[in-house]
């Protein structure tokens, strides 16, 4: 039984079928939302610990066919989009009834969940480029989902910035082709192997670059994320929760290794690897001091949870550029692949503790009407459920033992000391400090301290809200106290994918 | 040659996406950025004096040499109906934002800050 081309049917079918059916029978968004996404989230749940698997579609062998590839790293993103897209659903079965045009919402909602599935499956660049897409275009539409003026001007903000990044991952998926003839990325990683190993090609040099522009466009890097502190405040709390979590990890950070780790690949032969990584790395940092810097400074509490979106991805990045650097430099492998793990650790946890921190923030919206930090505070006494939710989340991402957080971010901290980036290291270190700082003031601004106006009427939200909270709040801890039996087994082979590039081209092309 | 129009179309639609306030005109000047990359990926596959690639009983060896390459021409038509998609959606965009605002004028509709 070969479920990988289901987790894009699926969510593409239902997708077609909730406006289709919403005319007669109200609530198919509901129902058939809520059951795609639970049966994508037991699928992938189902495949950790699988054997990598390439589907050929409609019996096409590559390089000619467009092949579907499922390794680890795939797996990596895939638990995380489906899950965090299930409870984002849940979320939304209360959260979004005071939005018109509900089977609009979750026929987006589907598409976007079949075209993030779809890139983290794909194995032809194109076929990536169409999937990018797909999943844009959803997200676009659903920032502006409640079109008030804010919500409008974010969306377009994002829309625009949006394209320029598809038109320069267009015109480097043009430019690979020119220069390689195919477009099976196992193949152009083959070509570029064989007939660039030893010389610099200046056409793939100016491919990288836009690939790089593209991604980090996507993934909201310093100096590309004017679009992230907008779109991600001015969306329904649930999207908040998927473009935060899932929506930049998998458009632009996946998409940014599988291209470089495996289509450009890194090691001392190839001159123009060393170039990226220290692009990588570059990105990473200003992202880091940026975000951080500019978090603290909010008192919109969904704008402030945008920033740090900003700084922590930028964590993860520096993890995949330090370990890049040095397979690039031809360094030892084993730190490269202690510097991976750590970045893909932070990436799963961030997917977890980012979306349950905007699930809240939506909750607290939902129960007091208003996202303001200076008339929210004493949420705890009130709220129980979600004060506590929060709390955890906070930690874990303020980086406080023993939660998930502090150990991806030590991880990652090591690794980039012991290959020598002192500085790097030590800016790092400082804004870790700083990410404590802003999540001390959530705690004291909204979490505890005397109870304002705003929150006293607020009461509980109801078991579909909170269950998702619960739920994400469980993963957080998880993580960090059962790494060796959660953990290992989701993160090994992803690890192990991007390290060794040559794997995957004997693993496409047979 | 062409190449270096690509180039030009590519660089005025970046002009006008970067210098122009009003908010039409930066959706055109996506769309002409979009048409240089089409452009660039035709010209990719382009031979002079090529022929269809249709294969047909009887044909010559050096027929078969002068085909053009048709998998850019797949490409194009696939980003052409992606692009035409973004328009629609950036264009019904740009209506609500004249009826919230009764202008098309960027500076005066942007209010997000810091």
């Amino acid at each position: 039984m070969n479920l990988v081309p289901l987790f894009v049917a699926i969510p593409l079918g239902m997708a077609f079928l909730i406006p289709l059916l919403g005319r007669w029978w109200k609530t198919s968004g509901e129902v058939l939302a809520t059951g795609g996404t639970a049966l994508l989230g037991i699928m992938s749940i189902m495949s950790i610990g699988a054997p990598a698997v390439v589907h050929h579609m409609g019996g096409w062998a590559p390089p000619v066919g467009i092949a579907m590839v499922s390794d680890g790293l795939s797996v990596l993103l895939l638990i995380a989009i489906n899950v965090v897209g299930f409870l984002a659903v849940l979320f939304s079965l209360k959260y979004m009834k005071a939005y018109t045009g509900l089977p609009k919402y979750y026929s987006l909602f589907m598409l976007m969940v079949a075209g993030m599935n779809g890139v983290v499956l794909s194995g032809d660049l194109f076929n990536l480029f169409v999937f990018l897409e797909i999943a844009s275009i959803a997200s676009y539409a659903l920032v502006a989902f409640g079109t008030d003026a804010d919500e409008l001007e974010a969306g377009f903000k994002y829309l625009i910035l949006g394209s320029v990044a598809s038109v320069m991952i267009l015109f480097a998926v043009g430019t690979v082709y020119a220069v390689t003839g195919s477009l099976n990325m196992a193949d152009v990683a083959r070509e570029i192997s064989l007939r660039f190993g030893r010389e610099m090609n200046p056409a793939l040099l100016l491919a990288a670059a836009m690939f790089m522009m593209g991604f980090s466009l996507k993934a909201a890097l310093v100096p590309f994320h004017a679009w992230l502190p907008d779109a991600h405040p001015s969306a329904p709390a649930p999207i908040s929760a998927m473009l935060s979590g899932v929506v930049i990890k998998s458009l632009g950070v996946y998409a940014m290794c599988r291209v470089f780790f495996h289509v450009f690949g890194f090691s001392p032969d190839l001159p123009g690897s060393l170039i990226i990584a220290n692009g990588m790395i570059a990105f990473s940092v200003l992202s880091i001091v940026v975000g951080g810097l500019l978090a603290i400074g909010q008192w919109d509490f969904k704008r402030l949870l945008a920033y740090s979106s900003i700084g922590q991805i930028g964590y993860v990045t520096l993890g995949l550029g330090v370990g890049a650097r040095v397979l690039a430099t031809g360094g030892m492998r084993s730190l490269a692949a202690l510097a991976i793990l750590g970045g893909l650790f932070h990436l799963i946890n961030h997917a977890a503790f980012k979306s349950l921190l905007f699930l809240s923030s939506g909750a607290i919206q939902h129960a007091t009407g208003t996202r303001d930090m200076k008339q929210l505070g004493g949420v705890r006494e009130k709220m129980p459920i979600t004060g506590a939710t929060t709390n955890l989340a906070a930690l874990s991402i303020a980086g406080v033992p023993p939660f998930s957080g502090f150990w991806s971010k030590l991880v990652i901290l090591v690794a980039t000391l012991q290959a020598g980036h002192y500085a790097v290291g030590g800016i790092a270190i400082a804004m870790a400090f700083v990410t404590l700082a802003y999540y001390v003031k959530v705690q004291r601004e909204v979490i505890f301290g005397g109870i304002k106006s705003a929150v006293e009427k607020a009461r509980e939200v109801p078991a579909v809200m909170y269950v998702p909270l619960v739920v994400l709040a469980v993963v957080c801890v998880g993580f960090g106290l059962l790494y060796p039996v959660v953990g290992y087994r989701i993160l090994e082979p992803a690890r192990d994918a991007l390290l060794n590039g040559a794997e995957y081209i004997k693993l496409v092309l047979g | 040659m062409v190449y270096f129009l690509c180039l030009v179309l590519m660089t005025m639609g970046l002009y006008c996406l970067v210098a122009k306030k009003n908010i039409v005109k930066k959706v055109l000047g996506i769309v002409i950025m979009d048409y240089a990359v089409n452009l660039y990926i035709i010209v990719v596959g382009y031979k002079t004096g090529g022929v269809a690639p249709v294969v047909e009983p009887g044909m010559s060896e050096g027929v078969l040499e002068r085909f053009v390459d048709p998998l850019p021409q797949a490409l194009v038509l696939t980003s052409i109906v992606i692009g035409l998609g973004v328009l629609a959606l950036m264009v019904s965009m740009c209506v609500r934002l004249y009826e919230k605002h009764g202008t098309f004028d960027m500076s005066a509709i942007s209010k997000l800050r810091g």
